[in-house]
């Protein structure tokens, strides 16, 4: 279980100090999965920060019980290009001191899992955008997380990638139990994958609303007249909010 | 191979354009190729020309090296550590526009004529080449990575040798690229004084002797010692930087 309770942040640009959140609080079921969703600049991605501990709150807490493993994958993927995919995917167990045997059997069962065999040896930059996604969230996953952040993961693919990708993390997520946190603009993405949605104001953000999506990750949700519906309600939502450019 | 071929077509087309020039211009001070390509075999053969050779050589790259295991440490840290950068940086900022190569007199009366000298030169001109390289390529390198080498849980120790080293060294060996041309002209330099062995010192001497054919010897040679220092530093750049060539 992951507890925001009134967390605040802000940054100081040249003496004033400009909050990027204000009183967030919610609560994220052990798991289950959530999308944070908003417009562009609401602070989207320092939330996600917070949650992953790459930042610390000015004021409130963020508790996740159990101290559980976590793994990020960030936007633009942040893979490194001098790395080949094998050694980009172990990289997480290469630095925790892992050795080596242990290292090369998890790797090699990730990219199978992913569907990269044959890959390992390629560097980031040999191969497409799809498939240097499924780099990172198998480098995320070689630390066997029982928590996955992500912060748009797929917003530089095309749609059908993007829509096989989806499936792909969801099937992960069921098969391993993880906990997902996801931050996203895209209103579809978030239906299809969160189980509860967030939705953030515009700078400061704000919690606007929280949207329970329980059918979320069932077989066929895509083509069904409540995942529709549920679209319908987080864009008049958003809409109410500065949503330009995405809709 | 395309690559090799052009190289030994331009090879030919010099030799060509020299021989050509030297029977136009019919002087003494313009031996014809063949003339020096024969003495150089000759004294190489003999061994006279090989000790030569062998001492500057071992000058230039022992100047190189000490101005590598130097300034890239240095230069990293001080790109990559804030506060480091901000105390040194005035200091480079002072000291690397300064003609190092007036230093001679006084580096002669610390260490003396004798080789250490000649290697100290070599290396302080390069090591601020180096320097200011490096650190300026370690300041650059994008906020992801970091992010990301966090969100695996590395050390600092673990950045430096993931993240910094080898996303700086592309541009540390274009450093060493221009270091190279530097060296062997700095070599030059300093064996035209105070020493009777290195191809510097060949050089001055056949010249004082007007012999030059001698001449032309030394300075083929000094000029073959600068290609194959390119060619040693191409062969390690397509080793340790393997996916800049593959995008």
């Amino acid at each position: 279980m992951i507890t925001a309770q009134s967390a605040n942040l802000s940054f100081s640009h040249g003496g004033a100090d400009h909050p990027v959140l204000r009183e967030i609080s919610f609560q994220i079921e052990a798991e289950s999965s959530c999308a944070i969703i908003g417009p562009s600049g609401c602070g989207k991605t320092s939330l996600l920060f917070l949650l992953a501990g790459l930042l610390q709150p000015d004021s409130g807490t963020i508790t996740i019980a159990g101290q559980p493993r976590s793994g990020t994958i960030l936007q633009n993927f942040g893979l490194f290009p001098w790395k080949t995919v094998y050694q980009n995917i172990g990289l997480g167990l290469v630095l925790k001191g892992v050795e080596k045997k242990r290292i090369q059997q998890k790797v090699e069962q990730l990219l199978i899992e992913m569907g990269l065999t044959g890959f390992g040896a390629h560097y980031p930059g040999q191969l497409s955008g799809g498939m240097q996604q499924r780099v990172a969230i198998a480098r995320a996953l070689a630390v066997e997380p029982q928590i996955l952040f992500m912060d748009e993961p797929l917003s530089s693919l095309d749609a059908l990638t993007r829509e096989r990708l989806q499936n792909l993390i969801q099937e992960i997520r069921l098969k391993k139990n993880i906990t997902m946190v996801l931050v996203t603009h895209a209103i579809e993405e978030a239906v299809f994958l969160g189980r509860r949605i967030i939705v953030l104001s515009g700078r400061p953000g704000r919690v606007l609303r929280i949207v329970d999506n329980p059918q979320a990750g069932s077989a066929d949700y895509r083509q069904s007249d409540i995942f529709f519906h549920r679209c319908v309600e987080l864009r008049e939502i958003l809409k109410g909010e500065d949503y330009g450019q995405e809709t | 191979m395309g690559r090799k071929r052009d190289i030994l077509l331009a090879a030919l087309i010099l030799l060509g354009i020299w021989e050509v020039s030297a029977l136009l211009l019919n002087s003494m001070a313009l031996p014809e190729p063949w003339m020096v390509l024969l003495d150089s075999a000759g004294k190489i053969a003999n061994g006279s020309l090989l000790d030569d050779l062998a001492i500057s050589c071992l000058r230039a790259l022992l100047g190189i090296a000490l101005a590598l295991i130097t300034a890239v440490p240095l230069g990293l840290m001080i790109g990559a550590e804030e506060g480091l950068r901000r105390r040194l940086s005035p200091f480079i900022y002072l000291l690397y526009p300064v003609p190092h190569v007036v230093l001679l007199p006084l580096i002669i009366i610390l260490f003396g004529i004798g080789n250490f000298s000649k290697i100290f030169l070599i290396a302080l001109i390069v090591f601020f080449q180096i320097l200011v390289t490096t650190r300026d390529a370690a300041k650059n390198i994008h906020r992801n990575y970091f992010l990301a080498m966090q969100t695996l849980g590395a050390s600092r120790l673990q950045i430096y040798r993931h993240v910094i080293l080898p996303a700086t060294l592309p541009k540390i060996l274009t450093a060493m690229r221009i270091s190279i041309g530097t060296a062997v002209a700095i070599l030059f330099f300093v064996e035209s004084f105070a020493t009777t062995k290195g191809l510097g010192y060949i050089i001055m001497d056949s010249w004082g002797r007007a012999d030059y054919v001698a001449l032309y010897t030394g300075i083929s040679c000094m000029a073959a010692l600068g290609f194959g220092l390119y060619l040693l530093l191409d062969r390690v750049e397509r080793k340790v930087c393997a996916w800049t060539q593959s995008d």
